[in-house]
């Protein structure tokens, strides 16, 4: 398969960038979208050019670090998939592909397709967590009966990777979908409801402070998330939020 | 309002609350201007209630007033703020494979009704001050029928007031059902509460739309 790549090129946070264009030949399908850019990168470093720079680590979708705009969309235009886990058929022969980092004011750009995202580890140190003792006297987590439902909800709240794929689709930079699950993961458990109403108000506070912009409810967000984090998340941590300010 | 303004919850929960008011109005505007196609003496009878019980006029009118006020300076605050919160754009942006065009473009559609209700209060309510307190005419519980027919005689107003009222569908296509999400509420309701106010959405514009046409081609003929 030939692809034109059309992909940004940055020296470094201080530098503007810029697209550059890459005709690329001998794709094959199988191949997933970062084995299509290790191809590019070792044409790039046999002909003594900067490879192209982009974040990856576990490669089968479970780290979250993968990022990649393709062609207007976070991990491209399948669905359910991060972007090691897009696959090359999805694109035709001659395609033009557009390659750019998730444009965030709270991710800027540290090196071309390479962004910053520790706001999300800083909304995270907010409030992501519940306090417990490990000093040798913890109880047995199951030891507390939990209604399947809400074990469920929580789980599929917890599946969240960090990836910030939300935040790259939604048109208002929004981080809501994130920030919201890992909210409704300690929410829906006795364990986390301990310190529920100050959880709640420390993240969305750090959410804000990082300079993501506000929810207006386009959905773009869950269409996008790898993980199928739902819209229900946002409308829990909304009412966590309210009620949470309601008792101060 | 810097209270109200600040966190993106507390913003989302005002433009909703504002938002429902204004929602809930128009169904009652709604149910007093169709009674001038069906029965005008109603029609002039309650528009008569409207402009001079004074709980209408000093207590709900400034309310509603505010309400509005308040809806759309949020609606241009969150735009602003959005809009900062992502200084470098896209080369490339698919808005379209995720989400819904009128959910894109709230701005847009809340912008042209902006426009329109500066116009619709010239027409109106501008008249009806004039009317009361500026000229001091009497009370005349029968002139309301032939004001508002009238005011449809020009092509122009009423083709203005039908794409306001497209535009105003648009905006409660996304916004209505979009109120309760930020308010909290997404249960087994939810697809309920979807289909009705889709059904609202499209039929309280419509109807304002076809009162508008059905003035202009129905003149009082002198
Ligand atoms: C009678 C007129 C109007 C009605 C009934 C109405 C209704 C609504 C409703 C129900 C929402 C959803 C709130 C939410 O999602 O939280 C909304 C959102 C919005 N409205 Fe209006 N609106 C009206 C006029 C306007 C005007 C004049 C503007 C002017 C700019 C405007 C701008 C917006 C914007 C930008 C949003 C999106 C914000 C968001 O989704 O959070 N609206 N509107
Ligand atoms: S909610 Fe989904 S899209 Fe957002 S960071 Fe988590 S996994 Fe990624
Ligand atoms: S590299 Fe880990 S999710 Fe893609």
């Amino acid at each position: 398969m030939k692809l034109n790549l059309k992909i940004w090129r940055q020296k470094d946070a201080n530098t503007k960038g810029q697209i550059k264009e890459y005709p690329i030949d001998g794709i094959d399908g199988d191949m997933s979208f970062l084995e299509m850019m290790d191809v590019l990168n070792e044409d790039l470093i046999a002909k003594g050019e900067e490879p192209v720079e982009f974040d990856h680590d576990c490669r089968e979708g479970i780290c979250g670090s993968c990022s990649l705009q393709i062609n207007g969309e976070p991990h491209g235009p399948d669905r359910m998939v991060t972007t090691c886990q897009l696959h090359m058929r999805k694109f035709k022969d001659n395609d033009t592909i557009v390659i750019e980092p998730f444009r965030a004011k709270a991710f800027p750009v540290i090196k071309d397709l390479i962004v910053d995202r520790t706001a999300f580890d800083r909304i995270q140190q907010a409030g992501g967590y519940i306090s417990v003792n490990t000093s040798g006297h913890t109880v047995d987590a199951n030891a507390i009966p939990i209604n399947k439902e809400d074990a469920d909800d929580s789980f599929y709240a917890a599946a969240c990777i960090g990836c910030g794929a939300c935040v790259a689709a939604c048109k208002n930079a929004s981080a809501m979908l994130f920030t919201s699950a890992k909210v409704s993961q300690y929410a829906l458990l006795p364990q986390g409801r301990i310190e529920a109403v100050e959880r709640v108000q420390n993240m969305v506070r750090q959410m804000d402070l990082e300079g993501f912009g506000n929810c207006t409810n386009t959905g773009a967000c869950e269409v996008e998330c790898p993980k199928g984090i739902s819209l229900e998340n946002i409308a829990r941590m909304n009412r966590e939020y309210l009620s949470a300010k309601v008792k101060g | 309002m810097s209270g109200l303004t600040k966190s993106s919850i507390a913003r989302k929960v005002v433009m909703a609350l504002s938002g429902l008011f204004l929602v809930l109005f128009l169904g009652q505007h709604f149910t007093i201007n169709i009674t001038s196609v069906i029965a005008p003496d109603t029609f002039n009878e309650w528009s008569h209630f409207m402009g001079y019980n004074p709980l209408v006029q000093y207590l709900l009118q400034p309310i509603l007033i505010a309400g509005v006020v308040v809806h759309f300076v949020m609606g241009f605050v969150l735009e602003i703020q959005n809009n900062k919160a992502r200084v470098i754009k896209y080369v490339k942006y698919n808005g379209g494979a995720n989400a819904p065009w009128v959910s894109r473009n709230m701005i847009i559609s809340g912008a042209v009704i902006l426009a329109f209700l500066a116009l619709h209060f010239y027409d109106f309510w501008v008249h009806e001050m004039t009317y009361k307190y500026i000229e001091s005419n009497p009370e005349d519980p029968t002139r309301y029928y032939a004001e508002t027919v009238e005011k449809f005689e020009p092509v122009w107003r009423t083709v203005l007031y039908v794409i306001s009222f497209v535009l105003l569908a648009l905006h409660l296509l996304h916004g209505f059902a979009s109120s309760f999400q930020s308010m909290g509420v997404n249960n087994k309701y939810t697809p309920g509460i979807k289909k009705f106010a889709r059904i609202y959405a499209i039929a309280i514009p419509l109807g304002f739309a076809i009162i508008a046409i059905y003035h202009h081609f129905n003149p009082i003929t002198h």
